[in-house]
C-alpha cells in the first residue's frame, strides 16, 4: 500500500473523474426536481430542464414589448460591455501605474502605501458615493468595476516589476538602455503575461461588481434581469442566467489563457 | 588603452564598514581576478566598479576620468545568473545593446540597419558557439550556453572593461573548462580589461594576469563590523614582460608559417606591400 499522494489517475480516468462532479450535480438536481414536480406540477423552485429551455427560447427569440429588444442578447451585450470597459480601464490603469510606480523609486516611496490603503476600501461601500457623483447611468457602474479591480491589478503589476531580477536591470543599463527603453524593452514585456493572469483572476470580482451595480439600478443586463425576475420567483430564468454567466466567464478565462500562451511563448517555457 | 585607478575607496553601510582603503592601479589589457572568503566584499568591489553602488569615500577612475554614477555602456557585465533577458530570443538578446543605442524611442532597427546588425550579432554568436541556437529562448539553453550568450551580449557593445561576477559559479566542471578557454580567447581578441570575482583559486590563477586577495586585515572581536576588508595580497600571476614576449613569439611563428607555406621565394621577391616587421622577424 503506497501513500495516497503517490496514486495518479491515467489520462482516460482523469477525464471521467473531472466530469463526475458535474454529472452528479445535474443528476441530483434532476432527481430533486422530478420529486418536487411529482407532488406539485407548478413548482417554481426547481423547474424541469424543459421549462429552462422554454424560458430561454422565449428570452432569446421573442421581441420584448417594453424595450424592443431580444432580452437575452440585450442583457448579455449590456453586461459584457460594462465588464469589458471596466476591465479594460482597470487593466490599462494597472499597467501604467503599476509599472511607473513599481519601477521608479521616488514614485514607489510616494504611492505604494497609498495604493495599499486604497485597495482596502470596500468598493461596494462607496457605491452610494459613486451614484451621487456619477449619477445612476453607466459611468457609476464602470467606475465601480475600476474602483474594485484596479488597485488589485496595480499591486500585482508592482510586485511583478519588483520581482524582475536586479541583475537584468543593471545589465540593461550596461547595454546603454534609458529608463524609457528599460520600461518598454525589459519591464513591459515581462509584466504583460502577469497582467493577463491578473485580469483572469479579477474576472470573478468584475462580474460581482457588474451584477451588484445592475441589481441596484439599470435598464438591462444579466444581473438586472436576475434581480428583476426574482420578484416572481422565476427560477426558470434565474438558473439558466447563472449558468450563462458562468459559461461567459469561463470562455473569457479560457480566451485570456490562450492569448497569453500565444503572445508570450517564452513565459510558458520558463514555467516548464 | 584602458587603465583603472581605484583611489582610497571606502564603502560603508550605516555603521558597518565593508571596504576600507582600497587602492589599486590597473594597466591596459589586464585580467584582474578578485579572490577572498565569502561575504568579505569582493562583489561589493565589483559593484563599485560597475557603479551599481557608489563609494562612501574615495574615487574610481577609468582612463583618468571618474566613472559615471550609474552603470553605463563602457563597463559590460556578466553575472552568475539572470544576465540575459528571458523574453528575447538568443539573437534578439545580442542585438539589444546596439538597437538601444541607435533607436532611442523604439529601441528597434528596421531594414538594412537591422540586417547589418543581425549579421554582426550572428558573427559574434558563431564565435561563442551559439549560432545554431539563435532562434531559441534563454530558458531553452543550458547554464553554460546562457553564460556564453551573456558574454556575446556584453561584447557587442565593445566595453572598455568587462566585469564578471562569479560567471562560472553555477556551471559543471566540463562546461567551466570550455568557458575558461572562451573567456581567455575573447580577452586576447578584444584587447580589453577584464575584472572577475571568483572564489575558485585554480580558476583565478589559470585566467588572471593579476590576482588580488580581499580580506579583513584587522579584526575586533567586540565589533567585527568596524573594520572593513582591503587588498591584502596582490600577485602578478602572469608577468607582463613574459606575456608580451610570448605574444611576439606567436606573431613571429604565424608570419613564418605563412611565408613557408607560400612558394619559397628569395627575400628580394617579397612584394613591397608586405609589412616590414614580418621581414625582420623572418630574418632572425
Amino acid at each position: 500500500m503506497r501513500r495516497i499522494i503517490n496514486y495518479a489517475p491515467r489520462p482516460g480516468v482523469k477525464v471521467i473523474l473531472a466530469a463526475l462532479p458535474f454529472v452528479a450535480v445535474i443528476a441530483i438536481y434532476l432527481l430533486a426536481s422530478n420529486a418536487r414536480l411529482a407532488i406539485e406540477p407548478n413548482d417554481k423552485l426547481m423547474p424541469a430542464f424543459s421549462t429552462f429551455y422554454a424560458a430561454m427560447a422565449r428570452l432569446a427569440t421573442t421581441l420584448d414589448i417594453a424595450t424592443k429588444q431580444y432580452l437575452l442578447w440585450w442583457d448579455t451585450w449590456l453586461s459584457l460591455w460594462r465588464l469589458f470597459v471596466g476591465l479594460g480601464i482597470a487593466a490599462a490603469l494597472g499597467l501604467v501605474l503599476g509599472i511607473t510606480v513599481g519601477f521608479i523609486p521616488y514614485l514607489r516611496a510616494m504611492f505604494e502605501p497609498f495604493f495599499a490603503a486604497f485597495s482596502l476600501i470596500p468598493p461596494l461601500a462607496v457605491l452610494p458615493i459613486l451614484f451621487i457623483l456619477f449619477g445612476l447611468g453607466e459611468a457609476s457602474k464602470i467606475v465601480l468595476i475600476v474602483f474594485g479591480i484596479a488597485p488589485f491589478i496595480i499591486r500585482d503589476v508592482m510586485l511583478r516589476v519588483a520581482a524582475i531580477p536586479a541583475e537584468q536591470i543593471i545589465k540593461a543599463q550596461t547595454l546603454g538602455a534609458s529608463t524609457w527603453q528599460m520600461v518598454t524593452g525589459v519591464v513591459l514585456p515581462q509584466v504583460m503575461p502577469r497582467l493577463i493572469d491578473s485580469v483572469r483572476l479579477s474576472l470573478g470580482a468584475a462580474w460581482l461588481f457588474v451584477i451588484a451595480a445592475e441589481a441596484i439600478t439599470a435598464e438591462g443586463g444579466l444581473g438586472y434581469r436576475i434581480f428583476l425576475v426574482r420578484r416572481y420567483l422565476a427560477m426558470d430564468v434565474i438558473l439558466p442566467y447563472v449558468a450563462w454567466i458562468t459559461l461567459l466567464a469561463f470562455l473569457m478565462d479560457y480566451g485570456l489563457r490562450k492569448l497569453a500562451a500565444a503572445a508570450y511563448p517564452w513565459d510558458r517555457i520558463k514555467a516548464a | 588603452m584602458t587603465t583603472i585607478l581605484i583611489d582610497n575607496v571606502w564603502k560603508e553601510y550605516d555603521e558597518r564598514i565593508v571596504l576600507e582603503q582600497v587602492n589599486l592601479s590597473l594597466d591596459d589589457h589586464e585580467f584582474l581576478v578578485i579572490i577572498g572568503p565569502s561575504g568579505v566584499g569582493k562583489t561589493t568591489l565589483l559593484r563599485l566598479l560597475l557603479s551599481q553602488e557608489v563609494p562612501t569615500r574615495g574615487r574610481i577612475l577609468i582612463d583618468g576620468e571618474p566613472i559615471a554614477a550609474e552603470p553605463t555602456a563602457d563597463r559590460g557585465v556578466v553575472f552568475q545568473r539572470y544576465s540575459v533577458f528571458p523574453h528575447k530570443t538568443v539573437l534578439e538578446n545580442v542585438m539589444l545593446g546596439p538597437q538601444w543605442a541607435g533607436a532611442p524611442i523604439l529601441g528597434r532597427f528596421f531594414g538594412a540597419r537591422r540586417r547589418a546588425l543581425e549579421a554582426r550579432a550572428m558573427t559574434l554568436l558563431t564565435r561563442v558557439g551559439l549560432a545554431e541556437h539563435a532562434g531559441k529562448y534563454p530558458a531553452q539553453l543550458s547554464g553554460g550556453m546562457q553564460q556564453r550568450l551573456a558574454l556575446a551580449q556584453a561584447l557587442i557593445m565593445k566595453p572598455k572593461v568587462l566585469l564578471l561576477d562569479e560567471p562560472f559559479g553555477a556551471l559543471d566542471p566540463g562546461t567551466r573548462k570550455s568557458m575558461h578557454e572562451l573567456v581567455r580567447e575573447l580577452w586576447e581578441e578584444n584587447r580589453m580589461t577584464i575584472v572577475m570575482v571568483t572564489h575558485d583559486l585554480p580558476e583565478a590563477f589559470l585566467l588572471g594576469t593579476r590576482v588580488i586577495a580581499v580580506d579583513r586585515p584587522r579584526k575586533d572581536p567586540q565589533a567585527p563590523e568596524r573594520f572593513g576588508a582591503t587588498i591584502v595580497s596582490d600577485f602578478e600571476a602572469k608577468c607582463r614582460v613574459m606575456r608580451e614576449s610570448r605574444a611576439f613569439e606567436a606573431e613571429r611563428e604565424k608570419v613564418r608559417l605563412t611565408l613557408v607555406s607560400s612558394t619559397p621565394t628569395p627575400a628580394s621577391a617579397i612584394p613591397p606591400g608586405t609589412p616590414a616587421p614580418a621581414r625582420l622577424l623572418v630574418k632572425d
